[in-house]
């Protein structure tokens, strides 16, 4: 019963606030509501007893990709009134898509009739079951290479920020090594002939 | 009692919100992304819900996977978007047009 409010109570504020992410003027309103929606859903896979994921989903999105959000909203002076343009004109066509896939989605989950068997009670886990055991244990080894490659993932990924974003001032005055390696004599060295003065 | 088709349900109605975002904001590239966002959490309540479901915990390794490479996305996508304001002065869509897309 209690899991039955929870749920109810959750997936409104969810869906709420996934609704305030899509409607809300201002770039940052949506990226707060989108914290909300994370967090919401974390609550939700705690409901479903995936703890390790619902923890992480609250540290590594609400903790990093969206403070990451907020951080480029508030740098890039955006011109809000022009790209909110255009709202009205195609919401009539979202509405349309948004409520026919989720009559389709119903139709499929709800029907009964089409011969699909959900299965109505989750087996329970093991005594002194440990979800962080668990995924820990298959992560790495069953899952050994996918991990390794998902860390390969995430450097790619840095590497790949820090090189697209750095820039290169004119007049900033850094090192450039490759270009002190290949200098040639002649570019700083000029030998001059003098003739010698005479004693007069 | 809540079931698997409340939480696919649930998922669902959060994926076809964010299509209807998408169709929304086409101008905005941040609230693109975050609609992309929303979708990929939809997809992992159906995988974790299965996995709670189904008793199998390969569902959960996969929202893992999906968590990371949604993590690498968002940061190479928004490093994008900070060099193209940087060229363009805008975050508009419909400005960028160099591809002839």
């Amino acid at each position: 019963m209690l899991t039955t409010i929870l749920f109810y109570v959750f997936a409104a504020m969810l869906v709420g606030a996934s609704i305030g992410v899509v409607l809300s003027r201002n770039p940052v309103h949506a990226a707060l509501f989108l914290v909300l929606a994370f967090f919401e859903s974390a609550a939700l896979w705690l409901l479903l007893e995936a703890e390790f994921l619902g923890i992480v989903l609250v540290l590594v999105y609400v903790g990093a990709v969206m403070v990451l959000f907020l951080f480029v909203i508030m740098m890039l002076d955006v011109d809000l009134e022009e790209l909110r343009a255009g709202l009205t004109r195609y919401a009539p066509l979202g509405a349309l898509v948004a409520g026919i896939m989720i009559a389709e989605i119903a139709y499929v989950v709800w029907a009964r009739h089409l011969g699909l068997n959900f299965p109505v009670d989750a087996p329970l886990p093991p005594e002194h079951y440990s979800n962080v055991h668990a995924l820990g244990t298959i992560l790495y080894t069953d899952y050994m290479l996918p991990f390794q490659l998902a860390a390969v993932v995430l450097l790619i990924a840095i590497v790949a920020a820090i090189a697209l974003t750095m820039r290169h001032r004119p007049g900033y005055k850094r090192q450039d090594v490759s270009a002190q390696v290949a200098v040639r004599r002649n570019d700083r060295l000029r030998i001059v002939k003098v003739d010698a003065e005479k004693y007069q | 009692m809540i079931g698997l088709p409340h939480f696919l349900l649930l998922a669902g109605v959060l994926f076809s919100i964010a299509v209807a975002g998408i169709f929304l904001n086409r101008k905005n590239v941040i609230v693109l992304l975050m609609c992309i966002e929303l979708m990929l959490l939809a997809v992992n309540f159906n995988f974790i819900a299965f996995s709670h479901w189904l008793g199998d915990i390969h569902g959960q390794v996969f929202v893992f996977f999906i968590l990371t490479v949604a993590a690498a996305e968002s940061a190479i996508g928004l490093a994008i978007l900070v060099v193209l304001f940087r060229e363009r002065k805008s975050i508009n869509v419909e400005n960028l047009d160099t591809m002839r897309g």
